[in-house]
């Protein structure tokens, strides 16, 4: 009813400032896929200078209509007013020389070529002309705004919040009106985070539009003018952030089901249960991170959190502990006082380790594959009686999982690529942990997943870790770590913080871990201890 | 070994290297592009026997020229809508394209087998193959050979200095993005992979105008694939491609010189050299795994479908 309300003074606001000429506004935007209606006559309204987030669960929308307003998905219906005047965006170029950019989720960038040739990819040539030497005018609005980029740079030395900053200095140069940001923070440690917001304030000052696409509901309250909320492709809500709490929000976005501000209780291990003793190695990837004399206890019982800005060594240090890359040293890794370096991954799946990659699709699962059969890839022995695979139990266990975890999918005969990510993370999550492992690595556990599954999942967590398993959660949600691990430790550049009580540590030590103090104390350490 | 000899080879070896280069130059735009095409030998097959008739029929040897080009871009318009039309596999779709290159060109050729023609004759460009040696090994081929020169420098700009190359490398690298970004993916690939056919076309119609003025089947013995190991070795560099495919061309004539020094080793033996040589760098290559993933165009191979994209 609120809500109703709501609505209906936004659209009479809108109304009265057509006549000031808003920035941007959407009028009835509705997009259909085969199969769901990714947005359903949306409307919204931005003014010069404001600050808008975008909020709602995976699958709410929000992707869709960003990409409409960008030019990369044509709307079935609706029109788009443009400084008050009616526009077409058939295309990102269209979209660039209107003055939208876009800051993407998943970067856009090309690796093996220079910050400013990236940028230059972007521009057309007659702004190439106006622009002069691209160089230093990168220098120059890199000062401005303090992104500190460097324009000869090649991408892929850069680290990942340097990586957004360049995206952001290429809709920078192009004198941008309105920047979409799709979850900019998601991948940045807190300090990076107050460093990107004080850019947005300067642009907003300066009359700049943004878009602000976020799950982090303290981000929205801190930095955000207005925010519109979609559920299920509508616009359910609209609210002014400040005024609002993350709860109330959350709230809104989930409709009454949202649980917010839970508190588990911390357990403590009961005996060390797997260990990584000096664990180096260089990464395989030409982009990857070497890991660097990695050490950790994980007790039986206990739930160990790696916090970290992806790309810090979580991939190669997953691989290592999984055993996908079985070149560590038999007597780095142990596991029940047995040493398992050398071993392949089915071999320490035997031993009751069970893994969730990070990349579902591909890794945790075979993409043409049906759920029956990818139950069949970890769980071999178990669904195998004189040599010949048990097709109906493989069946049954599958379809109980679909029930068990909500995963929403035709049935157990699916193919693994027909499910949305969060879906395929739900089947992904209950086949791994439905083995009772006594290890559990676990990587994002709640990647993508929405906030009733995630409960489901958390649940899950718990009640594996007090039947007297050892689950190391490696995951970019600060969050999620806290809410559910037992102890914390960070990750950076391949180094591995101490380990701490996470009733002992705060947000604060956490993230300035994930951007790598702690590396020369540690240092120093094993030079004493060397010497 | 006097300096007339070694002069002799080196011209030899670039004759013998230019179609290399030229099949070599159309893979790498290609490759650069994100796109594997194993149908080099077919293409270049088609080429020949085409460019072959065309020149037998008119007389014309720039309409037989033009012709193998035409028919070159022709093929791989087929490899490009399989490809990136319909999604099909391309490693797939090369091989099938050069077992159907190979079988169609035996066809269409079947009537001219053992006619001969009057080749390009070489052009002395003047002054230049006056210069000592270097004129003589450079300067004195003819006109294809020039040709080869021209686009080898005029790619070599393309690529490494233009937007066109920024663009090129950039859908190779991360398709995706360039799409998001506002390149058109499929348009690039597509004239990439067309360019790569002309090419291909341009090495068929050398073989069979210039190296060996005829048309026999097969004539081509297997250059379309040492092309794709010369882009390996080349690491995509447009200027090492040029040096590689002069190196494959010396090795595969070092038969006739080691001949000349009165070696007596079986010629079977040593026309194997370019194939053993390209196994080796093959291996040298893969060996430093890091590097091969840095310098390789990161998509190449993977497939792109704008639908996908929403």
């Amino acid at each position: 009813m609120q809500a109703d309300e709501r609505l209906r003074q936004n659209g009479a606001s809108t109304l009265n400032k057509q006549q000031t000429a808003s920035r941007l506004e959407l009028i009835d935007i509705t997009k259909q896929y085969p199969g769901c209606l990714a947005n359903d006559s949306i409307n919204l309204c931005l003014q010069p200078g404001e600050i808008h987030a975008l909020l709602g669960e995976n699958g709410a929308g929000k992707s869709t209509l960003v990409k409409t307003i960008y030019g990369v998905v044509a709307p079935d219906k609706g029109d788009i007013l443009w400084d008050g005047k009616e526009v077409t965006i058939k295309s990102p170029s269209t979209a660039r020389d209107l003055g939208i950019g876009m800051v993407f989720q998943h970067f856009s960038l090309f690796e093996t070529l220079t910050v400013s040739q990236n940028i230059e990819l972007c521009l057309s040539q007659k702004h190439l002309d106006n622009i002069g030497d691209l160089a230093s005018k990168i220098r120059q609005l890199s000062e401005e705004y303090g992104l500190n980029v460097d324009p000869h740079k090649y991408v892929h030395s850069l680290s990942i919040g340097e990586r957004q900053r360049v995206e952001i200095m290429r809709c920078l140069v192009q004198s941008v009106k309105l920047l979409i940001l799709d979850e900019p923070t998601s991948v940045l440690t807190p300090q990076e985070v107050s460093g990107l917001f004080d850019v947005l304030r300067t642009l907003s000052k300066e009359g700049c539009s943004i878009l602000f696409i976020s799950h982090k509901l303290h981000e929205v309250t801190e930095i955000c003018h207005q925010a519109t909320i979609l559920r299920g492709g509508k616009v359910v809500d609209t609210c002014v952030p400040s005024e609002e709490t993350p709860a109330s929000i959350a709230k809104m976005m989930v409709g009454d089901l949202a649980e917010q501000e839970t508190q588990y209780t911390k357990k403590e291990g009961t005996h060390t249960l797997f260990s990584a003793n000096k664990l180096s190695l260089p990464s395989k990837q030409p982009f990857g991170t070497s890991l660097k004399n990695i050490q950790f206890e994980l007790k039986a019982g206990e739930i160990l959190g790696i916090a970290g800005v992806a790309g810090n060594g979580q991939d190669e240090l997953m691989a290592i502990i999984s055993g996908e890359d079985h070149r560590a040293n038999k007597t780095s890794l142990s596991l029940d006082q047995m040493y398992i370096g050398h071993l392949s991954a089915g071999d320490r799946r035997k031993l009751g380790m069970a893994y969730v990659p990070e990349e579902r699709l591909g890794r945790g699962a075979v993409p043409d594959m049906s759920l029956t059969e990818n139950t069949l890839l970890t769980h071999s022995t178990g669904f195998i009686k004189n040599g010949l695979v048990q097709w109906q139990e493989a069946k049954e266990y599958a379809s109980r999982l679909i029930k068990k975890y909500n995963v929403k999918c035709h049935g157990e005969f699916s193919e693994a690529k027909s499910l949305s990510g969060g879906n395929l993370q739900k089947f992904i999550m209950g086949r791994e942990i439905g083995q009772n492992p006594k290890l559990l690595i676990c990587a994002h556990p709640t990647w993508g997943v929405d906030v009733g599954a995630a409960l489901a999942i958390h649940q899950a967590l718990l009640d594996l870790r007090d039947q007297g398993a050892a689950i190391l959660l490696i995951s970019e949600d600060i969050d999620e770590l806290f809410l559910l691990a037992d102890r914390m430790s960070a990750i950076c550049d391949g180094h591995l913080s101490p380990q701490v009580k996470t009733q002992d540590t705060n947000i604060d030590q956490i993230g300035q871990w994930m951007a790598g103090t702690f590396i020369d104390t540690q240092r120093e350490l094993t030079q004493e201890t060397q010497s | 070994m006097d300096a007339d000899l070694i002069t002799q080879i080196l011209f030899a070896a670039i004759k013998t290297g230019t179609p290399l280069l030229f099949i070599a130059l159309g893979e790498v735009i290609c490759e650069k592009s994100g796109i594997l095409n194993l149908g080099q030998e077919g293409m270049m097959l088609m080429g020949a026997v085409v460019g072959f008739l065309a020149a037998y029929t008119t007389g014309s040897m720039g309409l037989g020229v033009l012709a193998a080009m035409i028919m070159g871009s022709l093929m791989s318009l087929i490899f490009a809508v399989l490809v990136l039309q319909l999604g099909a596999n391309q490693v797939a779709t090369g091989l099938a394209l050069t077992i159907f290159g190979t079988g169609l060109s035996a066809f269409v050729g079947s009537g001219v087998v053992g006619q001969t023609i009057q080749g390009f004759a070489p052009i002395d460009i003047p002054l230049l193959s006056e210069i000592p040696y270097l004129g003589e090994i450079l300067f004195k081929h003819d006109i294809l050979v020039y040709l080869s020169f021209a686009i080898t420098i005029a790619l070599y700009f393309v690529v490494n200095k233009t937007r066109i190359g920024l663009t090129l490398k950039a859908v190779g690298e991360n398709p995706n993005a360039a799409n998001a970004i506002g390149i058109k993916v499929l348009q690039v690939r597509y004239l990439a992979i067309m360019f790569g056919g002309a090419m291909a076309g341009i090495a068929g119609a050398y073989m069979s105008l210039v190296y060996t003025p005829m048309w026999v089947e097969n004539m081509t013995s297997g250059r379309g694939w040492i092309a794709l190991a010369l882009v390996v070795f080349a690491s995509w560099r447009i200027g090492r491609i040029m040096l590689g495919a002069y190196l494959f061309g010396l090795a595969s004539i070092m038969h006739l010189v080691l001949q000349g020094l009165g070696w007596s080793i079986s010629p079977n033996l040593l026309a194997m050299l370019p194939y053993v040589a390209t196994v080796i760098v093959m291996v040298i290559i893969s060996a430093d795994h890091f590097k091969e993933k840095l310098l390789a165009p990161r998509s190449l191979g993977k497939p792109f479908d704008p639908r996908n994209m929403a």
